[in-house]
Protein backbone atom coordinates (compact mmCIF):
# COMPACT_ATOMS: atom_id res chain seq x y z
CA UNK A 1 0.00 0.00 0.00
CA UNK A 2 1.54 3.55 -1.03
CA UNK A 3 3.17 5.29 2.17
CA UNK A 4 2.60 9.04 2.15
CA UNK A 5 5.66 9.22 4.15
CA UNK A 6 8.10 8.77 0.85
CA UNK A 7 6.08 12.16 -0.28
CA UNK A 8 7.38 13.88 3.29
CA UNK A 9 10.95 12.43 3.13
CA UNK A 10 11.27 13.49 -0.08
CA UNK A 11 10.38 17.29 0.52
CA UNK A 12 12.61 17.28 3.35
CA UNK A 13 15.93 15.80 1.35
CA UNK A 14 14.95 18.25 -1.22
CA UNK A 15 14.78 21.58 0.96
CA UNK A 16 18.05 20.19 2.72
CA UNK A 17 19.89 20.05 -0.67
CA UNK A 18 19.63 23.79 -0.87
CA UNK A 19 19.01 25.22 2.64
CA UNK A 20 20.80 25.31 6.11
CA UNK A 21 18.79 23.13 8.67
CA UNK A 22 16.96 25.63 10.35
CA UNK A 23 15.57 27.01 6.92
CA UNK A 24 14.33 23.63 5.65
CA UNK A 25 12.73 23.05 9.22
CA UNK A 26 11.19 26.24 8.92
CA UNK A 27 9.64 25.71 6.00
CA UNK A 28 8.17 22.50 6.58
CA UNK A 29 6.78 23.82 9.68
CA UNK A 30 5.04 26.40 7.79
CA UNK A 31 4.33 23.84 5.40
CA UNK A 32 2.89 21.34 8.22
CA UNK A 33 0.91 24.35 9.50
CA UNK A 34 -0.77 25.49 6.17
CA UNK A 35 -1.73 22.06 5.40
CA UNK A 36 -3.44 21.40 8.52
CA UNK A 37 -5.29 24.75 8.14
CA UNK A 38 -6.42 23.91 4.88
CA UNK A 39 -7.47 20.66 5.79
CA UNK A 40 -9.57 21.82 8.78
CA UNK A 41 -11.06 24.37 6.72
CA UNK A 42 -12.15 21.86 3.77
CA UNK A 43 -13.26 19.47 6.37
CA UNK A 44 -15.67 21.68 7.70
CA UNK A 45 -17.44 23.60 4.75
CA UNK A 46 -17.42 19.42 3.67
CA UNK A 47 -19.49 18.89 7.19
CA UNK A 48 -21.62 21.39 6.89
CA UNK A 49 -22.96 20.78 3.09
CA UNK A 50 -23.04 17.45 4.26
CA UNK A 51 -25.25 17.82 7.37
CA UNK A 52 -27.99 20.60 5.85
CA UNK A 53 -27.67 17.94 2.53
CA UNK A 54 -28.57 14.46 4.94
CA UNK A 55 -30.75 16.63 7.35
CA UNK A 56 -33.16 17.67 3.87
CA UNK A 57 -33.40 14.01 2.88
CA UNK A 58 -34.79 12.59 6.13
CA UNK A 59 -37.23 15.07 5.95
CA UNK A 60 -37.77 14.99 2.39
CA UNK A 61 -36.59 18.19 1.12
CA UNK A 62 -33.97 18.96 -1.55
CA UNK A 63 -31.74 21.35 0.96
CA UNK A 64 -28.83 23.72 -0.38
CA UNK A 65 -29.40 23.50 -4.33
CA UNK A 66 -28.78 27.01 -5.65
CA UNK A 67 -25.28 28.08 -5.13
CA UNK A 68 -23.41 26.06 -7.67
CA UNK A 69 -24.28 22.40 -8.75
CA UNK A 70 -26.08 20.67 -6.26
CA UNK A 71 -25.43 23.65 -4.08
CA UNK A 72 -22.36 22.23 -3.31
CA UNK A 73 -20.43 26.02 -2.62
CA UNK A 74 -23.52 26.68 -0.41
CA UNK A 75 -20.72 26.46 2.50
CA UNK A 76 -18.25 28.71 0.97
CA UNK A 77 -20.56 31.02 0.29
CA UNK A 78 -22.12 31.09 4.02
CA UNK A 79 -18.56 31.23 5.52
CA UNK A 80 -17.98 34.44 3.57
CA UNK A 81 -21.23 35.94 4.50
CA UNK A 82 -19.80 34.99 7.88
CA UNK A 83 -16.68 37.12 7.48
CA UNK A 84 -18.63 40.22 6.33
CA UNK A 85 -21.08 40.31 9.58
CA UNK A 86 -20.71 42.78 12.12
CA UNK A 87 -18.28 42.23 15.07
CA UNK A 88 -20.73 43.48 17.85
CA UNK A 89 -19.04 45.15 20.78
CA UNK A 90 -21.55 44.40 23.88
CA UNK A 91 -21.04 46.77 27.27
CA UNK A 92 -22.01 44.28 29.94
CA UNK A 93 -19.29 41.33 28.67
CA UNK A 94 -16.22 40.58 30.55
CA UNK A 95 -13.71 41.32 27.46
CA UNK A 96 -11.05 39.52 28.14
CA UNK A 97 -12.49 35.93 28.60
CA UNK A 98 -14.64 36.82 26.26
CA UNK A 99 -12.72 37.08 23.16
CA UNK A 100 -9.96 34.58 25.15
CA UNK A 101 -13.00 31.65 24.40
CA UNK A 102 -13.15 31.00 20.64
CA UNK A 103 -8.90 30.57 21.07
CA UNK A 104 -9.81 27.80 23.44
CA UNK A 105 -12.30 26.24 21.54
CA UNK A 106 -10.35 26.33 18.22
CA UNK A 107 -7.00 25.74 19.27
CA UNK A 108 -8.16 22.20 21.76
CA UNK A 109 -9.86 20.99 18.50
CA UNK A 110 -6.50 22.04 16.23
CA UNK A 111 -4.92 19.72 19.12
CA UNK A 112 -7.07 16.64 18.64
CA UNK A 113 -7.18 17.27 14.91
CA UNK A 114 -3.43 17.36 14.48
CA UNK A 115 -3.43 13.50 16.70
CA UNK A 116 -5.61 11.81 13.69
CA UNK A 117 -3.77 9.12 11.62
CA UNK A 118 -5.30 9.93 8.11
CA UNK A 119 -3.32 7.94 6.20
CA UNK A 120 -0.46 5.86 6.06
CA UNK A 121 2.86 7.76 7.08
CA UNK A 122 0.10 11.54 7.35
CA UNK A 123 0.13 11.99 10.63
CA UNK A 124 1.45 15.18 12.68
CA UNK A 125 1.50 14.25 16.08
CA UNK A 126 2.42 10.88 17.35
CA UNK A 127 3.29 10.84 20.92
CA UNK A 128 4.00 7.58 22.54
CA UNK A 129 1.00 8.72 24.63
CA UNK A 130 -1.14 9.88 21.66
CA UNK A 131 -4.40 8.59 22.71
CA UNK A 132 -4.46 9.94 26.15
CA UNK A 133 -3.09 13.32 24.47
CA UNK A 134 -5.70 13.23 22.64
CA UNK A 135 -8.36 13.61 25.46
CA UNK A 136 -6.44 15.38 27.15
CA UNK A 137 -6.11 18.21 24.22
CA UNK A 138 -9.98 18.36 23.89
CA UNK A 139 -11.40 18.41 27.36
CA UNK A 140 -9.63 21.90 26.85
CA UNK A 141 -12.79 22.86 24.43
CA UNK A 142 -15.10 22.52 27.53
CA UNK A 143 -13.15 25.55 29.18
CA UNK A 144 -13.42 27.40 26.29
CA UNK A 145 -17.71 26.91 26.02
CA UNK A 146 -17.64 27.29 30.19
CA UNK A 147 -15.61 30.47 29.68
CA UNK A 148 -17.61 31.70 26.76
CA UNK A 149 -21.12 31.44 28.38
CA UNK A 150 -20.15 32.66 32.05
CA UNK A 151 -18.14 35.87 29.96
CA UNK A 152 -21.37 36.94 28.36
CA UNK A 153 -23.11 38.12 31.14
CA UNK A 154 -26.53 36.78 29.89
CA UNK A 155 -29.07 34.44 31.54
CA UNK A 156 -29.45 32.26 28.90
CA UNK A 157 -25.20 31.89 27.40
CA UNK A 158 -25.30 30.75 31.97
CA UNK A 159 -27.60 27.95 31.31
CA UNK A 160 -26.72 26.83 28.20
CA UNK A 161 -22.56 26.93 29.65
CA UNK A 162 -23.19 25.13 32.73
CA UNK A 163 -25.30 22.22 31.20
CA UNK A 164 -22.48 21.97 28.28
CA UNK A 165 -20.21 21.61 30.96
CA UNK A 166 -22.17 18.92 33.32
CA UNK A 167 -22.75 17.34 30.33
CA UNK A 168 -19.26 17.29 28.76
CA UNK A 169 -17.55 16.24 32.07
CA UNK A 170 -20.08 13.37 32.62
CA UNK A 171 -19.64 11.55 29.38
CA UNK A 172 -15.80 12.12 29.21
CA UNK A 173 -15.72 9.02 31.73
CA UNK A 174 -17.50 6.64 29.36
CA UNK A 175 -15.45 7.73 26.55
CA UNK A 176 -12.11 7.63 28.72
CA UNK A 177 -13.16 4.59 29.96
CA UNK A 178 -14.14 3.01 26.19
CA UNK A 179 -10.64 4.12 24.79
CA UNK A 180 -9.02 2.27 28.21
CA UNK A 181 -10.62 -0.82 26.99
CA UNK A 182 -9.54 -0.61 23.07
CA UNK A 183 -5.88 0.24 25.14
CA UNK A 184 -5.99 -2.73 27.06
CA UNK A 185 -6.58 -5.27 24.01
CA UNK A 186 -3.63 -3.13 21.69
CA UNK A 187 -1.63 -2.84 24.98
CA UNK A 188 0.10 0.44 23.82
CA UNK A 189 -1.19 4.29 23.68
CA UNK A 190 0.20 5.54 20.81
CA UNK A 191 -2.09 6.40 17.95
CA UNK A 192 0.13 4.65 14.79
CA UNK A 193 0.68 1.55 17.39
CA UNK A 194 -3.13 1.39 17.97
CA UNK A 195 -3.52 1.13 14.11
CA UNK A 196 -0.56 -1.25 13.74
CA UNK A 197 -1.85 -3.11 16.07
CA UNK A 198 -5.19 -3.89 13.60
CA UNK A 199 -3.60 -5.30 10.67
CA UNK A 200 -4.99 -8.55 10.70
CA UNK A 201 -8.32 -7.47 11.78
CA UNK A 202 -10.11 -4.14 13.28
CA UNK A 203 -10.29 -4.37 17.03
CA UNK A 204 -14.43 -4.31 16.46
CA UNK A 205 -13.82 -7.82 15.15
CA UNK A 206 -10.74 -9.15 17.00
CA UNK A 207 -11.92 -8.19 20.94
CA UNK A 208 -15.21 -10.33 20.90
CA UNK A 209 -18.49 -8.31 22.49
CA UNK A 210 -16.97 -6.49 24.97
CA UNK A 211 -14.80 -4.59 21.66
CA UNK A 212 -18.35 -3.72 20.13
CA UNK A 213 -20.17 -2.79 23.55
CA UNK A 214 -17.03 -0.56 23.72
CA UNK A 215 -17.97 0.98 20.23
CA UNK A 216 -21.64 1.53 21.18
CA UNK A 217 -20.64 3.38 24.44
CA UNK A 218 -18.50 5.36 22.60
CA UNK A 219 -20.18 6.23 19.56
CA UNK A 220 -23.29 7.23 22.12
CA UNK A 221 -20.74 9.64 24.66
CA UNK A 222 -19.11 10.95 21.53
CA UNK A 223 -22.68 12.60 20.19
CA UNK A 224 -22.86 13.55 23.60
CA UNK A 225 -19.60 15.36 24.29
CA UNK A 226 -20.20 17.11 20.36
CA UNK A 227 -23.32 18.69 21.86
CA UNK A 228 -25.07 17.17 18.86
CA UNK A 229 -28.37 15.19 17.97
CA UNK A 230 -30.54 14.44 21.21
CA UNK A 231 -27.71 15.76 23.29
CA UNK A 232 -27.88 19.03 22.36
CA UNK A 233 -29.42 20.86 25.28
CA UNK A 234 -26.83 22.97 25.77
CA UNK A 235 -27.82 25.33 22.69
CA UNK A 236 -31.50 24.05 22.88
CA UNK A 237 -32.97 26.57 20.73
CA UNK A 238 -36.70 26.29 21.41
CA UNK A 239 -35.27 27.39 25.49
CA UNK A 240 -32.15 28.78 25.26
CA UNK A 241 -32.47 30.68 22.06
CA UNK A 242 -28.33 29.40 21.55
CA UNK A 243 -27.22 28.72 24.23
CA UNK A 244 -23.64 29.46 25.36
CA UNK A 245 -22.69 31.20 22.08
CA UNK A 246 -25.73 33.46 22.03
CA UNK A 247 -23.97 36.69 22.28
CA UNK A 248 -21.50 36.00 19.57
CA UNK A 249 -21.99 37.30 16.79
CA UNK A 250 -20.29 37.08 13.17
CA UNK A 251 -17.14 35.60 12.82
CA UNK A 252 -16.80 35.19 17.01
CA UNK A 253 -19.61 32.44 16.36
CA UNK A 254 -18.56 31.20 13.44
CA UNK A 255 -15.74 29.71 15.42
CA UNK A 256 -17.72 27.77 17.75
CA UNK A 257 -19.71 26.33 14.59
CA UNK A 258 -17.01 25.30 13.10
CA UNK A 259 -15.31 23.79 16.03
CA UNK A 260 -18.81 22.27 16.96
CA UNK A 261 -18.12 20.28 13.35
CA UNK A 262 -14.43 19.58 13.96
CA UNK A 263 -15.39 17.82 17.14
CA UNK A 264 -18.05 15.75 15.01
CA UNK A 265 -14.84 14.90 12.73
CA UNK A 266 -12.60 13.59 15.80
CA UNK A 267 -15.18 11.97 17.47
CA UNK A 268 -15.69 9.81 14.24
CA UNK A 269 -11.92 9.96 13.56
CA UNK A 270 -11.32 8.50 16.95
CA UNK A 271 -13.78 5.84 16.70
CA UNK A 272 -12.61 5.32 13.26
CA UNK A 273 -8.72 4.96 14.55
CA UNK A 274 -9.89 2.66 17.88
CA UNK A 275 -12.67 0.28 16.61
CA UNK A 276 -12.62 0.41 12.79
CA UNK A 277 -8.83 0.37 11.96
CA UNK A 278 -8.22 3.86 11.17
CA UNK A 279 -6.82 3.69 7.86
CA UNK A 280 -6.21 -0.22 7.75
CA UNK A 281 -8.14 -1.98 4.77
CA UNK A 282 -10.36 -4.92 5.85
CA UNK A 283 -8.62 -8.06 5.59
CA UNK A 284 -10.41 -11.17 5.68
CA UNK A 285 -8.09 -14.13 6.44
CA UNK A 286 -7.87 -16.53 3.81
CA UNK A 287 -9.09 -13.87 1.26
CA UNK A 288 -6.20 -13.51 -0.91
CA UNK A 289 -7.44 -11.69 -4.12
CA UNK A 290 -10.09 -9.78 -2.16
CA UNK A 291 -7.23 -8.61 0.71
CA UNK A 292 -5.36 -7.54 -2.74
CA UNK A 293 -7.77 -5.85 -4.25
CA UNK A 294 -8.80 -3.70 -0.66
CA UNK A 295 -4.90 -3.27 -0.38
CA UNK A 296 -5.30 -1.77 -3.83
CA UNK A 297 -7.32 1.22 -1.81
CA UNK A 298 -5.03 4.34 -1.13
CA UNK A 299 -5.59 4.55 2.75
CA UNK A 300 -6.47 7.60 3.28
CA UNK A 301 -9.34 6.75 1.17
CA UNK A 302 -10.35 4.40 3.71
CA UNK A 303 -10.01 6.86 7.04
CA UNK A 304 -12.23 9.41 5.02
CA UNK A 305 -14.83 6.70 4.53
CA UNK A 306 -15.23 5.20 7.27
CA UNK A 307 -14.97 8.52 8.79
CA UNK A 308 -17.94 9.49 6.57
CA UNK A 309 -19.86 6.27 7.61
CA UNK A 310 -19.91 7.23 11.27
CA UNK A 311 -20.61 10.66 11.16
CA UNK A 312 -23.90 9.77 8.84
CA UNK A 313 -24.30 7.71 11.88
CA UNK A 314 -24.46 10.83 14.25
CA UNK A 315 -26.12 12.63 12.39
CA UNK A 316 -28.99 9.78 11.65
CA UNK A 317 -29.43 10.22 15.85
CA UNK A 318 -29.78 14.01 15.68
CA UNK A 319 -32.72 13.40 13.31
CA UNK A 320 -34.23 10.92 14.59
CA UNK A 321 -34.23 11.06 18.76
CA UNK A 322 -36.03 13.85 20.78
CA UNK A 323 -33.86 15.98 22.75
CA UNK A 324 -32.88 14.38 26.64
CA UNK A 325 -34.00 16.13 29.84
CA UNK A 326 -31.12 17.27 31.34
CA UNK A 327 -32.03 14.72 34.26
CA UNK A 328 -32.68 12.15 31.94
CA UNK A 329 -28.89 12.72 30.60
CA UNK A 330 -26.87 12.21 33.59
CA UNK A 331 -29.07 9.34 34.42
CA UNK A 332 -27.94 7.65 31.33
CA UNK A 333 -24.54 8.42 31.78
CA UNK A 334 -24.14 7.77 35.59
CA UNK A 335 -26.79 5.48 36.11
CA UNK A 336 -26.42 3.06 32.76
CA UNK A 337 -23.48 3.87 30.37
CA UNK A 338 -20.68 4.48 33.69
CA UNK A 339 -21.62 0.54 35.46
CA UNK A 340 -21.74 -0.64 31.86
CA UNK A 341 -18.68 0.50 30.73
CA UNK A 342 -16.52 -0.40 34.09
CA UNK A 343 -18.08 -4.24 33.63
CA UNK A 344 -17.40 -3.83 30.18
CA UNK A 345 -13.81 -3.20 30.98
CA UNK A 346 -13.34 -5.89 33.48
CA UNK A 347 -14.86 -8.53 30.70
CA UNK A 348 -12.11 -7.37 28.29
CA UNK A 349 -9.44 -7.17 30.93
CA UNK A 350 -10.06 -10.81 32.13
CA UNK A 351 -10.06 -12.01 27.64
CA UNK A 352 -6.79 -10.09 27.60
CA UNK A 353 -5.25 -11.95 30.68
CA UNK A 354 -6.60 -15.31 29.81
CA UNK A 355 -5.50 -14.63 25.78
CA UNK A 356 -8.92 -15.68 24.53
CA UNK A 357 -9.29 -12.41 22.34
CA UNK A 358 -8.13 -13.21 18.41
CA UNK B 1 10.95 16.56 17.18
CA UNK B 2 7.46 15.61 18.56
CA UNK B 3 7.27 18.62 20.85
CA UNK B 4 8.23 21.31 17.94
CA UNK B 5 5.25 19.70 16.11
CA UNK B 6 2.86 20.10 19.18
CA UNK B 7 4.28 24.25 19.37
CA UNK B 8 3.64 24.33 15.00
CA UNK B 9 -0.01 22.99 15.81
CA UNK B 10 -0.86 24.82 18.26
CA UNK B 11 0.41 28.08 16.66
CA UNK B 12 -1.48 26.97 13.98
CA UNK B 13 -4.83 26.87 15.87
CA UNK B 14 -4.24 30.34 17.76
CA UNK B 15 -3.66 31.55 13.86
CA UNK B 16 -6.55 29.98 12.56
CA UNK B 17 -8.58 32.79 14.95
CA UNK B 18 -5.80 35.53 14.80
CA UNK B 19 -6.20 35.60 11.13
CA UNK B 20 -10.17 35.28 10.80
CA UNK B 21 -11.20 38.03 13.11
CA UNK B 22 -8.56 40.17 11.34
CA UNK B 23 -10.24 39.81 8.06
CA UNK B 24 -13.53 39.64 9.55
CA UNK B 25 -12.64 43.21 11.32
CA UNK B 26 -11.33 44.60 7.99
CA UNK B 27 -14.68 43.42 6.05
CA UNK B 28 -16.95 43.70 8.35
CA UNK B 29 -19.05 47.09 8.74
CA UNK B 30 -19.21 48.93 11.98
CA UNK B 31 -21.23 50.59 13.44
CA UNK B 32 -22.16 51.55 17.20
CA UNK B 33 -25.98 52.37 19.12
CA UNK B 34 -26.31 51.93 22.93
CA UNK B 35 -29.20 49.55 22.13
CA UNK B 36 -27.11 46.82 20.39
CA UNK B 37 -24.88 46.44 23.46
CA UNK B 38 -27.78 45.23 25.47
CA UNK B 39 -28.07 41.35 26.39
CA UNK B 40 -29.84 39.24 24.14
CA UNK B 41 -32.49 38.13 25.75
CA UNK B 42 -36.19 38.60 25.99
CA UNK B 43 -36.50 42.36 24.06
CA UNK B 44 -37.18 43.97 27.59
CA UNK B 45 -34.28 45.24 29.87
CA UNK B 46 -32.23 42.62 31.51
CA UNK B 47 -32.98 42.58 35.48
CA UNK B 48 -29.59 42.25 37.18
CA UNK B 49 -26.26 40.51 36.59
CA UNK B 50 -26.05 36.99 35.44
CA UNK B 51 -23.04 36.35 37.30
CA UNK B 52 -24.91 34.80 40.54
CA UNK B 53 -25.93 31.46 42.26
CA UNK B 54 -26.60 28.55 40.17
CA UNK B 55 -27.92 24.83 40.82
CA UNK B 56 -25.71 22.98 43.27
CA UNK B 57 -26.81 19.95 41.60
CA UNK B 58 -24.24 20.85 38.72
CA UNK B 59 -21.50 20.91 41.57
CA UNK B 60 -21.89 17.58 42.82
CA UNK B 61 -21.50 15.63 39.71
CA UNK B 62 -18.37 17.77 39.25
CA UNK B 63 -16.99 16.12 42.42
CA UNK B 64 -18.13 12.48 41.14
CA UNK B 65 -16.11 13.41 37.80
CA UNK B 66 -13.25 14.67 40.01
CA UNK B 67 -13.22 11.26 41.48
CA UNK B 68 -13.48 9.08 38.35
CA UNK B 69 -11.41 11.05 35.94
CA UNK B 70 -8.54 10.33 38.71
CA UNK B 71 -9.07 6.71 38.35
CA UNK B 72 -9.22 6.87 34.49
CA UNK B 73 -5.34 8.61 34.74
CA UNK B 74 -4.38 5.79 36.53
CA UNK B 75 -5.71 3.21 34.73
CA UNK B 76 -4.06 4.14 31.40
CA UNK B 77 -0.64 2.80 32.27
CA UNK B 78 -1.87 -0.01 33.60
CA UNK B 79 -4.12 -0.56 30.44
CA UNK B 80 -0.68 -0.61 28.59
CA UNK B 81 1.09 -3.31 30.43
CA UNK B 82 -1.57 -5.40 31.39
CA UNK B 83 -0.20 -7.93 28.86
CA UNK B 84 3.27 -8.50 30.57
CA UNK B 85 1.87 -8.42 34.24
CA UNK B 86 -0.84 -10.98 33.70
CA UNK B 87 -3.05 -11.95 36.34
CA UNK B 88 -1.28 -10.26 39.35
CA UNK B 89 -2.27 -7.30 37.50
CA UNK B 90 -5.52 -7.77 37.45
CA UNK B 91 -6.21 -8.84 40.92
CA UNK B 92 -3.91 -5.57 41.93
CA UNK B 93 -6.71 -3.60 39.80
CA UNK B 94 -9.59 -4.97 41.24
CA UNK B 95 -9.08 -3.73 44.30
CA UNK B 96 -8.49 -0.09 43.51
CA UNK B 97 -11.59 -0.79 41.35
CA UNK B 98 -13.67 -2.17 44.07
CA UNK B 99 -12.86 0.71 46.26
CA UNK B 100 -14.33 3.08 43.14
CA UNK B 101 -17.62 1.15 42.90
CA UNK B 102 -18.30 1.41 46.38
CA UNK B 103 -17.99 5.29 46.04
CA UNK B 104 -20.46 5.37 42.65
CA UNK B 105 -22.92 3.07 45.31
CA UNK B 106 -22.27 5.22 47.98
CA UNK B 107 -23.08 8.51 46.12
CA UNK B 108 -25.94 6.37 44.39
CA UNK B 109 -27.27 5.25 47.90
CA UNK B 110 -27.11 9.02 49.00
CA UNK B 111 -29.26 10.34 46.17
CA UNK B 112 -26.18 12.49 44.50
CA UNK B 113 -27.15 10.87 41.21
CA UNK B 114 -30.97 12.08 41.51
CA UNK B 115 -31.92 15.32 39.89
CA UNK B 116 -34.24 17.25 42.73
Amino acid sequence: MYDFSIITSWIDSFLRQYLPEWGALLIEFVLIGVALLLLYALIALFLIYFERKVCAFFQCRLGPNRVGPYGVIQSVADMFKMLIKELIRLNHVDQFLFNLAPYLVITASMLAFGCLPFGRGLQVLDFNIGIFFLIAASSIGILGILLAGWSSNNKFTLVGAIRSGAQMISYELSIGLSIITIVTLAGTMSISGIVEAQQNGWFIFTGHIPAIVAFLIYLVAGTAETNRGPFDLPEAESELTAGYHTEYSGMHFGFFYLAEYLNLFIVSGVATTLFLGGWMPLHIPGWEAFNNVMDYIPSIIWFFGKCVVIMWVIIWFKWTFPRLRIDQLLKLEWKYLLPLSLVNLAVMSILVVLGWHF
Amino acid sequence: MNSAFLVVVLITGIALVGAALLIAGWLSPRSFNPQKGEAYECGIPTRGDSWMQFKVGYYLFAILYLMFDVETVFLFPWAVILRDVGVAGLASIAFFMVILVLGLVYAWKKGALEWK
